[in-house]
């Protein structure tokens, strides 16, 4: 007798637990033949929320770790996702994806997460400036993240996006709500199982299933939300949520770079979802060569 | 001669007000030239509005009109743009970086050289001392010509390993509170970077924006490069909205930055917002009080308190309130209010009478909310509008005059106790622009520094300002940054 | 007298914030009225000084004439507040200012190093006071105040301020050899609580001498020292003042630190020699609109 296999529940991922979405809605994810493959929460704009919520308490640990820890934790979640490259294949598999094809997405994920692990303590160097000021003043400006970052993942791709688009963001220290792609949710998932299983604490990457057209406009209107990473290309959506970014001065980042291509990757995806803090300070000049007091 | 017993008994207090005084220093006006009327300033010519409308613009201390400036519409926008445009295509996005940067010292040269003159237009046209416009204000202005001048042949080294190219005709909008400041603040770097720019001063302050056409035109700058504008809202919007505008810098108020964020969603255009401020100053009882106090008077009367990050929400240690707010009355009982042209000047005119009835009404909803007023006894003028310094005691996070910006010499006091009670507070704002923090210890600075989310910290000073030095918000504050090398990058493409 | 108060916990100065306040103070544009008010007002605050081993009575002699009549060709003038010499000489300065009103200032404490024993700036105090002076210029034992001996110094004014009996005591910091601001305060707070009824900068024997910074700070001492026990203490910036429009900067810092109540001879003295030509220079062109030459103004 074949053993009957365990099919795995779809959830969300908010605050480091994996509930279902409050509304109780899903939709069928179905394969070429139009057969169900999962059940994927529909998530509202309750579980937005409630994921704004968690994002923002992790904000001020996760923002204040060491650059250095952060690096290793980014580098544990790559890690943790060569283990479950298994599952990662056979989820590509179903979604359409040619073998040849999601190997190389797989390995290329993967890969993109330890190139962001070492730039987590190194975008600050190149970023940063001393300033010449003309006056007797210390003076110096360097990044800092901008806060809690709500990110509408590419829709073409299941894993390459979504990590292409998350992990510039949290290399930098920012927290993050990154709804999956529609079409292709189920490598978000257990990306998130990934997630869970490495060192990244709860809260600072939230991931919803669901609809753009249900949840842009919650993701650009949420007044805790500091900024708003779209990468795709539809005009409308585009202009809906720089419109309503408008109301609590969200910066708003529209990427529609091919994420599959080597080059997709740069430390300037970082620096985009950072502020620039310019910090003064009198030097004094009693002493030696400057005594004038 | 035994004299310590006269005084024992008598509670302390300084007298400020009697015995010797000065008598008024006004700066001279002979100097200056004035038209009676301005047009725009489009390809390199002075050219008269297509409605034929022009509006006053007035000195602030008398009431009195000084000039009439052109009224603007979307028709000399589009004209402007017409103008950029081809500028642009024509002539400077071809000129090599080092010959655009010759220009922009020119222009700083020639500003320093008439900067006793702009010093005092500006003193005329918006209100602020001469002290001020005279010692800040014009010479950052032709600082930041100067220094943005040597950029336009390196902006390679300032982007390694991307391609850049410059964004095209930029729209600016500035505000009245630093007009030449901010004019310069934004047409240095644009230029350098290869941009052609329409401008649009404020409309209240227009004078040395005209005065700087003037500078431009006989500097030779090639014609088109910069055109400005003058108007009111009218003109501003029809900027923003105009089709061949590639990048929209502004600088104001929030409420309009969040118009400008909204208007230009469906376009590709690019945008820098510096917006509105509530900024925490956070007094340590560790701190060099006096000079903290003098940071405190510098953070929050400097230019008026019309500044987008004065230091409007005071937070002082308990331990040290008494004594500070002691210091702090006296050294405003000392403050001199009234003829911005006279050099003893600290406190100049309002800019004008809407921001007046602005923070008369702010006055007001202080002392309805409660909160314990008080001003300094100085005498004001009785023409013009003025406003004595003033501070508020017994208030709460939650009193709307802790909460808005009120753009005027209004300080609202609190006190705290603890470092996390007052990282909170002090974040407890939609805005982010700026902070200041003052304590002897150096590990204190930095936990302080590195938790307040505001773009500019101030440690132990405060209001400092500096070309090379970046200068922008977070949160509600705006976004992108002015000044330094990172002012660059908003005027240009980057791939 | 025994001090209670800690002088480890003085309050600190930060230095560049110090130096855009004097900055301020001196972007003051005094003109007109408020400038030959102020003129007249410096000139009175003068300590005509002369310490210099090569003295003489004559010299002393012609400085107490000209502390009396500083510039007789103009009317109106003040005298100036004192002259300042050394011990041996104050006894000629009374007898030739006789009832002028102007103050009789004496060096003593093993001036200007200060480096002797206790029993020998006693003594020399002493001398000053029985030879008719009416104020005493001491200094500090900076080697020990630096060495953070702070009681040591306490006490060293303590007793001195003791022997002045009713003669006011002026105590020089010698802030030149303190290096930093945060020292002159401490200095200003023991000397004010040991019973210094003046601070004082310099001896005008160190480079630098008195600064703007310096006098702010010492100014904001007396100010909050006021605040604290009532009691008013006067202030002496001494040496390097050389110019009227110097002199003005600084009465408008007491101005604006002090107030009104400081701006007078009681509370505040310039220690200076060349000084006061220079006043009398300006105020003669104010009164003729003429630029003034050097040779027509007596040397001391």
């Amino acid at each position: 007798m074949t053993r009957t296999t365990i099919k795995k529940t779809y959830k969300l991922y908010i605050g480091g637990q994996f509930p279902r979405t409050e509304s109780g809605r899903y939709y069928p994810l179905l394969d070429k033949k139009k057969n169900v493959i999962a059940d994927i929460c529909l998530a509202s704009r309750k579980d937005f929320r409630n994921a704004v919520v968690a994002a923002r308490s992790a904000f001020g640990g996760w923002s204040s770790r060491f650059a250095f820890n952060r690096s290793q934790i980014l580098y544990r979640i790559a890690e943790m996702m060569e283990g479950r490259k298994a599952q990662f294949l056979e989820e590509l598999l179903v979604q359409g994806s040619s073998k040849v094809n999601a190997e190389k997405e797989i390995t290329l994920s993967i890969d993109r997460l330890v190139y962001y692990a070492g730039w987590c303590d190194k975008y600050q160097q190149i970023s940063s400036s001393v300033n010449p000021v003309a006056s007797s003043h210390f003076n110096f400006s360097v990044p800092e993240p901008t806060g809690v970052v709500a990110i509408v993942a590419p829709q073409n791709s299941s894993l390459i996006g979504i990590i292409s688009v998350v992990a510039p963001v949290i290399a930098g220290g920012n927290v993050c709500i990154v709804l999956a792609s529609e079409k292709f949710p189920l490598c978000a998932i257990t990306f998130a199982e990934v997630l869970a299983t490495s060192d990244l604490p709860g809260g600072v990457v939230n991931i919803l299933t669901g609809k753009i057209s249900e949840l842009l406009t919650h993701m650009s209107s949420h007044m805790d939300v500091n900024a708003l990473v779209y990468a795709g290309k539809d005009q409308k959506e585009i202009t809906l949520a720089k419109e309503n970014a408008s109301l609590n001065v969200k910066r708003v980042f529209v990427y529609d770079d091919v994420w599959e291509k080597g080059t997709a990757q740069s430390p300037h995806f970082i620096l985009d979802v950072q502020e620039i803090k310019t910090t003064w300070h009198p030097i004094e000049n009693v002493g030696a060569a400057g005594a004038k007091y | 001669m035994n004299t310590k017993t006269t005084t024992e008994k008598k509670k302390p207090k300084l007298d400020f007000d009697s015995g010797w005084n000065y008598s008024p220093s006004p700066e001279s006006t002979g100097h200056i030239r004035l038209e009676k009327r301005y047009d725009h300033f489009i390809n390199g010519q002075f050219v008269k509005p297509a409605g034929g409308k022009y509006f006053p613009s007035i000195n602030p201390a008398t009431e009195k009109v000084i000039a009439e400036v052109a009224y603007g519409d979307e028709r000399d926008i589009d004209k402007a743009v017409k103008a950029a445009r081809n500028a642009y295509e024509k002539v400077w996005k071809k000129m090599p970086g080092a010959e655009r940067g010759k220009y922009l010292y020119r222009i700083a040269r020639i500003m320093q050289e008439r900067a006793r003159e702009l010093a005092v237009i500006e003193s005329m046209d918006g209100g602020k001392t001469i002290r001020e416009s005279r010692d800040v204000d014009t010479p950052l202005a032709a600082a930041h010509f100067f220094y943005y001048a040597g950029w336009a042949d390196k902006l390679e080294y300032a982007f390694p390993n991307r391609k850049i190219s410059p964004v095209g005709v930029a729209g600016q909008i500035i505000p009245w509170n630093f007009p030449l400041l901010m004019a310069a603040w934004k047409i240095a770097p644009a230029l350098a970077c290869g941009n052609c720019v329409v401008l649009k001063p404020a409309e209240t302050t227009p004078l040395t924006a005209m005065k700087l056409a003037e500078i431009i035109r006989d500097a030779g700058l090639p014609p088109g490069v910069v055109n400005i504008v003058n108007g009111d809202g009218k003109a501003g919007a029809a900027l923003v909205n105009h089709k061949d505008v590639d990048k929209i810098a502004f600088t104001g108020s929030t409420d309009v930055g969040k118009i400008i964020q909204r208007a230009i969603a469906g376009t590709k255009k690019k945008a820098t917002l510096e917006l509105g401020g509530k900024a925490a100053n956070i007094i340590f009882e560790d701190a060099a009080i006096d000079q903290a106090v003098e940071g405190i008077i510098n953070g929050i009367f400097f230019n008026q308190g019309h500044v987008c990050c004065a230091g409007s929400r005071l937070f002082v240690q308990e331990s040290v309130a008494e004594v500070v707010i002691r210091k702090l009355k006296d050294r405003m009982s000392t403050l001199i209010v009234g003829d911005p042209l006279d050099k003893n000047t600290d406190i100049g005119a309002i800019n004008s009478k809407e921001q007046l009835g602005k923070i008369n009404e702010y006055l007001k909803i202080g002392v309805d909310e409660g909160a314990e007023m008080w001003q300094s006894k100085c005498s004001i003028p009785s023409n013009g509008f003025f406003c004595r310094p003033t501070i508020f005691l017994n208030v709460s996070q939650s009193h709307r005059i802790v909460q808005e910006e009120i753009f005027g010499p209004v300080l609202a006091i609190q006190t705290f106790r603890t470092i996390d009670e007052v990282i909170e507070k002090a974040n407890n704002t939609p805005f982010g622009l700026s902070a200041g923090v003052w304590t002897d210890k150096g590990s204190k600075i930095f936990n302080l520094t590195s938790k307040l989310r505001a773009g500019v910290v101030w440690a132990n000073t405060y209001n400092k300002f500096d070309p090379t030095s970046p200068f922008g918000g977070y949160k509600e504050s705006g976004f992108g940054r002015e000044g330094g090398l990172h002012g660059l990058q908003p005027y240009l493409n980057l791939k | 007298m025994k001090n209670t108060f800690d002088f480890h916990n003085t309050p600190v100065i930060d230095q560049v914030g110090v130096e855009e306040r004097v900055a301020r103070f001196n972007s003051r544009s005094i003109k007109k009225t408020s400038k030959v008010e102020g003129l007249k007002l410096a000139l009175s605050m003068i300590d005509l000084t002369t310490l210099e081993g090569k003295d003489t009575e004559g010299k002393v002699r012609q400085m107490c004439y000209k502390a009396q009549h500083p510039h007789d060709e103009l009317p109106g003038l003040p005298t100036v507040a004192a002259v300042c010499v050394y011990p041996t000489f104050v006894k000629l300065a009374k007898k030739e200012l006789g009832n002028s009103g102007v103050q009789v200032a004496s060096v003593a404490t093993a001036f200007p190093s200060g480096q002797s024993t206790l029993k020998v700036k006693l003594d020399d105090t002493k001398f000053a006071v029985e030879s008719g002076a009416d104020e005493v210029d001491m200094v500090i034992s900076r080697g020990e105040f630096l060495a953070g001996n702070y009681n040591f110094v306490f006490d060293e004014i303590a007793e001195i301020k003791n022997a002045c009996g009713n003669a006011r005591l002026k105590v020089i910091l010698e802030t030149g050899e303190l290096s930093t601001l945060d020292n002159v305060r401490r200095a200003s707070e023991i000397a004010m609580r040991a019973g210094a009824d003046f601070i004082k900068t310099s001896t005008g024997k160190i480079s630098p001498a008195a600064t703007q910074p310096v006098t702010l700070v010492m100014l904001e001492a007396i100010r909050d020292y006021y605040y604290e026990t009532g009691i008013m203490i006067g202030m002496k910036p001494a040496g390097g003042i050389s110019t009227a429009k110097i002199a003005l900067q600084y009465l408008v810092m007491v101005k604006e630190t002090l107030g009104n109540a400081w701006l007078n001879n009681i509370w505040f003295r310039f220690g200076a020699s060349s000084l006061a030509n220079d006043i009398l220079m300006q105020l003669c062109k104010e009164a003729t609109g003429v630029y003034q030459g050097a040779d027509y103004f007596s040397k001391d």
